[in-house]
């Protein structure tokens, strides 16, 4: 099945067209990396994936369903979940409250409002594991905004993980990040789970080719290029576009 | 989070503190904490949406003042009994909150802060202007003690104090336990940032309008306690005065912790008393309070002892 169908997808800005009959198809457990240059209409494309921007034109579906009309939460609860290229999490709250809104989120506890949340114990032990498993729990009483940024980039992948979703959007992880921190977080999404199907926007061409199976380079809006990475390295017209 | 030891002791305390107040103080300051637990929950009620979910209401008497001329009509009418007001009460508040929250919440930020103040302004204006129903400006008079069913008789200050108290303290506490509730950390996430509560799966236009509910509610519920306790209503208790001073009682006790909007109300209505006791210019002198406590003060009173922890 098709984690990701879009079909002629159009989204005008006034007169500018962000995004230009972008007709894409992503296998579930592919990973998939958006490449192109700034103002390509990579994130424009990410937010008519994930809701945030309805289209002018054409359709989206999510595993097979038609998704065009949905809102952003209800598209979450068919399992797609989204990281933002702009650090996008719960500043003022401390690590462990991030990570457990994350948790919450997919439970039917979520709008309880007549009993204490510490009462719910599935959400708060698999925060725990959670945190563990990534190594973090030293950290869980720390409220976000005190942690580094290097740190606030990967618990922006880990939050988004945590609604075990099927289709996991990445806006650029790495963006900001040093070499050695870049590297870190290439071999950490290198490692997620292979059922997970992954959708990635990388500036950085090192990563999106060591990451993703497939490759479609965006231009102006549209599809210039798609393929395996080693016919995208060797395509002209890429080379053209980013070595100008 | 456990409930600490500070925070069990400062609860003894101030529970034997209410015990003996009567036979402490004058009658006059037994009714000022009368003032204090009712405010308290008002401001309780208004950091739902101002601490916990970042909605900055600047229309929360709306609530308090529908639920009070409800309860007076409900008495006029020949109806006693504390709790069926109780639930009339909260009701109209929360029905209040139902309507004005589907208006003001299609706006952000300073238009929403403005919409909710005009929203509760139009229900001032109904009440002072419709005098054949509630007798404008001048209020209704003449509410008595409500019955409680139980026989426990309420017309005595000190009964009515002890109730007020007990009751305050079961409202706070059930305020407490929203904020603790799954919901009330997914309005904090909300506050924080909506685009990532939605992109994690959250409602989030549902959760905060059912909060504007739940504040609505027991706005009501100090609303109903207040018309009981001053036997009296007016359009000012719907007026912008009374919910900019519910903010100010935030501003001051510090939001979105527990005993910030109690400390918050009790130094609002000490204050005011005592300082209008002593001067004709008591406004002025709130005043220039307020303005020093913001610019010294902008996380509450409270947060001086946290920041002197750290």
């Amino acid at each position: 099945m098709k984690a990701l169908e879009t079909k002629d997808l159009c989204k005008n800005f006034g007169g500018l067209r962000a995004t230009s009959d972008v007709s894409i198809a992503v296998e579930e457990g592919e990973r998939r990396a958006i490449i192109g240059p700034n103002g390509a209409g990579k994130t424009t494309l990410f937010h008519l994936i994930s809701g945030f921007l309805l289209p002018t034109l054409g359709t989206v579906s999510l595993f097979g369903r038609d998704v065009t009309h949905l809102q952003i939460h209800q598209r979450a609860e068919l399992g797609i979940s989204r990281t933002f290229q702009v650090t996008n999490l719960f500043q003022k709250l401390t690590l462990f409250d991030n990570i457990l809104l994350g948790v919450q989120a997919t439970q039917r506890s979520h709008s309880c409002f007549w009993r204490p949340l510490s009462s719910f114990h599935d959400t708060t032990t698999e925060t725990e594991r959670i945190l563990k498993e990534w190594a973090l729990w030293d950290k869980r009483g720390v409220p976000l905004k005190n942690l580094s940024y290097g740190e606030q980039r990967q618990i922006e992948v880990i939050l988004a993980l945590a609604t075990h979703p099927r289709l996991l959007l990445l806006d650029e992880p790495t963006a900001g990040l040093s070499a050695a921190e870049s590297a870190s977080m290439t071999s950490f999404i290198k490692g997620l789970p292979p059922e997970i199907t992954i959708i990635l926007i990388e500036h950085d061409m090192d990563v999106a080719f060591e990451i993703a199976n497939k490759i479609t380079v965006l231009y102006f809006g549209s599809v210039l290029a798609e393929g395996p990475p080693g016919e995208i390295r060797g395509n002209e017209k890429v080379t053209e576009v980013y070595l100008g | 989070m456990g409930i600490s030891k500070t925070r069990l002791l400062t609860a003894l305390i101030a529970a034997l503190v209410a015990l003996l107040l009567p036979f402490l103080v004058s009658t006059y300051y037994v009714s000022l904490a009368v003032q204090v637990c009712i405010f308290a929950i008002f401001a309780a009620s208004l950091d739902i949406l101002v601490g916990h979910t970042g909605l900055p209401s600047l229309g929360h008497a709306a609530y308090f003042g529908a639920a009070g001329y409800a309860t007076a009509f409900l008495y006029l009418a020949g109806v006693k009994s504390f709790w069926l007001a109780l639930v009339a009460g909260m009701a109209v508040g929360g029905a209040t909150a139902a309507l004005f929250g589907l208006l003001a919440m299609r706006a952000q930020g300073p238009y929403f802060m403005i919409i909710s103040m005009a929203l509760a302004q139009v229900l001032w204006g109904v009440a002072f202007k419709w005098r054949s129903l509630t007798r404008g400006d001048d209020g209704i008079p003449g509410i008595g003690r409500p019955s409680l069913g139980i026989g426990v008789d309420l017309r005595p200050d000190m009964h009515f104090y002890y109730f007020v108290v007990v009751i305050s303290i079961l409202a706070y506490m059930a305020i407490y336990v929203v904020a603790r509730s799954p919901f009330g950390y997914a309005l904090r996430g909300i506050r924080e940032s909506e685009s990532r509560m939605k992109a994690l799966g959250y409602n989030v236009w549902l959760y905060k309008y059912t909060a504007f509910i739940i504040a609505g509610c027991f706005a009501g519920f100090s609303g109903i306690l207040w018309v009981f306790y001053s036997g009296y209503v007016n359009p000012t208790d719907l007026g912008i005065d009374l919910s900019v001073r519910g903010l100010l009682m935030l501003i001051l006790g510090g939001s979105g912790s527990l005993f910030g909007p109690a400390t918050g109300a009790a130094l609002i209505v000490l204050l005011q008393n005592i300082i209008s006791g002593l001067t004709q210019r008591w406004s002025l002198v709130m005043g220039i309070i307020y303005v020093a406590a913001v610019m010294l003060f902008s996380e509450g009173i409270l947060s001086m002892f946290k920041r002197g922890k750290e």
